[in-house]
């Protein structure tokens, strides 16, 4: 499964507010620390302000910080802002979609989709940052081993 | 296996004053424990609040099979406070089904409404890992509806993610 450019910005994004939801962030900052285009990163960002998940922050300093609750918002909820999942092509239909091969493809993707809404669904951000705490630590223990060896 | 509890979302909060909450009954005082007999009625009453419908026979049948003594493996554990059960959980070590090296299963877990958003839930599940550690397991295990995205919602802020199995289903037809 892929996610629409758009929709991964927006998660790395809301990680970084949620993962310090006091702090205000630019978008430069996010933008340098990922290697995106700033430009592309603020049109994200105003998406993420109009569903009210992130707020901007007038005055000195600037920046967005994180305007929801980490523990209810769901990954879905943050790409549902720029897709529909499960709709690719807007939902067109092609009238070879509805052939009896068409359908029976159809209910197999179907099945495919549900199981990815479902995951996608039970996954808050703050379950996320536990996530990525883990592969943190997971990426740091080699290199303590390594460390600890005796010669 | 049993079916499990579906807990609903969290009624919305009321205008009117809050009640004050004797100690005996406040989060601080839960302790969690293998369910006692005088227990079951407010399982029933528990599951029954959350789930419409109650299933007295069914729960009945459950306590039996899982409170008897000497079954290492099964464990029916509930969170008690004030002389109620406040939550419970239920599950068990199956060994080799569908393939599977033996490992724990949780099948049922549910708190009072009233009591969730405080770490309940997590400590009943605490609970019963560390029993299925005791008993040699390495591996939990658990299967929820698709749409129940509150209890999906737990168990993935426990750590767990999704396992190597597909549940499939059919109706059976004349």
């Amino acid at each position: 499964m892929k996610l629409q450019k758009n929709s991964s910005l927006a998660i790395y994004s809301v990680l970084e507010f949620a993962a310090d939801p006091t702090r205000h962030i630019s978008a430069a900052e996010i933008a340098g620390k990922y290697g995106l285009s700033v430009h592309h990163l603020a049109k994200v960002l105003s998406e993420l302000v109009r569903a009210g998940i992130v707020e901007s922050v007038r005055g000195v300093g600037g920046g967005y910080r994180f305007a929801g609750n980490a523990r209810r918002l769901t990954l879905m909820d943050v790409i549902k802002t720029f897709e529909a999942p499960g709709l690719p092509d807007g939902g067109r239909r092609e009238p070879v979609d509805l052939t009896p091969v068409g359908r029976a493809l159809s209910a197999v993707l179907a099945e495919i989709d549900e199981i990815a809404k479902a995951t996608l669904c039970s996954i808050t951000l703050a379950t996320m940052l536990r996530l990525i705490e883990r592969q943190q630590r997971a990426a740091a223990t080699p290199a303590k081993r390594r460390r600890l060896k005796p010669s | 296996m049993t079916t499990t509890s579906t807990p609903t979302a969290r009624p919305p909060a009321r205008r009117s004053r809050k009640r004050a909450v004797a100690p005996e009954n406040s989060v601080d005082a839960i302790t969690i424990r293998p369910i006692r007999r005088g227990d079951l009625d407010h399982v029933i009453t528990l599951d029954a609040t959350v789930t419409g419908r109650e299933k007295r026979s069914y729960w009945r049948s459950v306590y039996k099979r899982y409170s008897a003594p000497g079954q290492a493996g099964r464990q029916f554990l509930v969170a008690a406070a004030g002389g109620r059960v406040r939550g419970f959980i239920i599950g068990e070590v199956r060994d080799w089904e569908f393939g599977s090296a033996p490992c724990g299963w949780v099948f049922a877990i549910d708190v009072e409404p009233d009591f969730r958003l405080a770490g309940i839930g997590t400590r009943l599940l605490k609970a019963i890992c560390a029993s299925f550690r005791r008993a040699g397991v390495t591996k939990l295990r658990t299967m929820h509806a698709r749409d129940n995205t509150l209890i999906l919602s737990f168990f993935r802020s426990q750590g767990m993610m999704a396992g190597p199995f597909l549940p499939l289903e059919m109706d059976l037809l004349d």
